[in-house]
């Protein structure tokens, strides 16, 4: 069974028909990209894994999202249990105006946990899984703002990760990033792989391809190809796929 | 150890088995000719085909590291040398099986005084020597190892037109065999392709570890 999948998706913001007809499935422990050009639903349809598009007016949805072999747009499905199996990361590092130990930390007291102990464990986790343990072990009480860009974001990642999700939904995680942080946060998505399912929207598609085991090519709200991407790479099956990759358009 | 790395090692440890394999080709095949093993001539043809999924392989994954890695500087220069050298192995293993099927066809005893003075087993060890040197040398990136077999190609080289000359004089002389003659010329020339192969081989793997370029400089390999 598909850890996450679609089926038949279409998304409407208003008139406008975001994704039409979407379908596909993504397995345990996979890392799939998502690319296209600006506007061709890839974002739109990141979000709907963990219903982020619930939140912005006239938005109709029609299809399923099915997680773990349920439809996670079924009325019994808690949206705060979903989000808390199913982590985001931002574009832009978002850490809380709080001490570095507290903003991972965070998601744990929301959700009830007050085992100091188990706490301080799962930060300390967090931070190694998101390769930023060394560099802050010294100053966890200090200010999240007094980290770099690239050291926010793992610190974000760190705190997607704490309260153990099972996947962790990346949208354009290192557009904001110089090449060195980039660099890092590749490689942590990397060995993520081997205790979470990945999904990563990039319109850098050199990352696409560094990163990801599958890539989905997006384009005016379709499905244009998903594929291994190695196979999108090398030989894409569709024009338009090799058309995009190569640069000629987009 | 980054993701790239890790790619660039499952390549290097494929082309390393696929060495070890044409290495192995080889020597049953000069094994098989020197017994007149058939069966151990079939082994080799049949094990042809693992060479040729080596090759495929290889390509495959330095297809994709290129496609998907953008590489660059030493990176760069491993992966289109191991394109080559992968390309060279192949070959060598043609050659293998080429011998192999001499085996096969060849139905006569050998003439063991022509074999002597001909130094066809000794080509065959050199041979065997050379890919040994560039074995180690790709697997430790020790160029001074592939240089080595500069040298050694030059006698396989020596031994090949003295075979000429000792052939060509001996069938003048003896009518009676010259099938077998023509034969053990194929062998010979075969042998001096795999040097020659193998010599290419010590380029690419200087290209990669020095950034140095040798092809079509002679005399410049040291």
């Amino acid at each position: 069974m598909a850890k996450l999948s679609a089926n038949k998706v279409n998304l409407y913001y208003g008139d406008h028909h975001a994704l039409k007809d979407v379908s596909l499935a993504m397995d345990h422990n996979t890392i799939t990209a998502f690319i296209g050009p600006s506007g061709c639903g890839k974002s739109t349809f990141l979000r709907l894994f963990n219903r982020m598009n619930d939140l912005i007016p006239h938005v109709k949805i029609e299809g399923e999202i099915i997680v773990d072999g349920e439809d996670i747009y079924s009325k019994q499905v808690s949206v705060d249990l979903l989000r808390k199996n199913i982590g985001m990361v931002f574009q832009k590092p978002n850490p809380f105006p709080k001490s570095i130990f507290e903003n991972v930390a965070y998601g744990l007291r929301v959700n009830g946990i007050s085992d100091k102990n188990f706490i301080i464990e799962r930060v300390e986790t967090s931070l190694k899984q998101a390769s930023l343990w060394e560099e802050v072990k010294d100053k966890l009480k200090k200010s999240a703002f007094e980290l770099s860009g690239g050291q926010q974001q793992r610190l974000c990642i760190a705190r997607a990760l704490a309260i153990e999700p099972s996947v962790v939904l990346m949208d354009e995680p290192t557009s904001a990033l110089d090449p060195l942080a980039t660099h890092k946060i590749e490689e942590l998505v990397f060995n993520l792989k081997e205790d979470y399912t990945i999904v990563i929207v990039t319109h850098n598609m050199q990352q696409a391809a560094r990163v990801s085991d599958k890539t989905a090519f997006f384009y005016l709200g379709e499905l244009i190809e998903y594929d291994d991407t190695n196979n999108i790479f090398t030989k894409p099956k569709e024009i338009t796929t090799q058309n995009y990759i190569t640069g000629r358009f987009g | 150890m980054t993701h790239l790395e890790s790619e660039l090692k499952k390549i290097k440890d494929s082309t390393l088995e696929m060495m070890h394999i044409v290495r192995t080709q080889l020597s049953k095949g000069k094994e098989a000719l020197m017994t007149s093993n058939k069966e151990l001539a079939l082994e080799v043809m049949h094990n042809e085909k693992r060479v040729n999924g080596y090759e495929l392989l290889i390509d495959n994954s330095c297809e994709n590291v290129i496609a998907c890695f953008s590489p660059v500087a030493i990176d760069l220069r491993f992966v289109l040398a191991t394109l080559k050298i992968n390309y060279h192995l192949e070959r060598i293993g043609d050659n293998a099986d080429g011998i192999a099927r001499n085996v096969i066809d060849i139905k006569e005893q050998w003439n063991d005084e022509l074999l002597r003075k001909l130094e066809l087993v000794k080509s065959f060890e050199i041979a065997d020597e050379m890919l040994g040197y560039v074995l180690d040398s790709y697997e430790n990136e020790d160029t001074s190892m592939a240089r080595k077999v500069f040298e050694k190609d030059k006698f396989i080289d020596h031994i090949t037109d003295n075979a000429l000359t000792t052939i060509s004089e001996y069938i003048k002389a003896n009518h009676s065999n010259v099938n077998q003659d023509l034969y053990l010329l194929l062998l010979h020339r075969k042998l001096e392709r795999v040097g020659d192969l193998v010599k290419n081989i010590a380029e690419e793997i200087i290209f990669f570890v020095e950034a140095k370029v040798l092809k079509h400089k002679k005399g410049l390999e040291g």
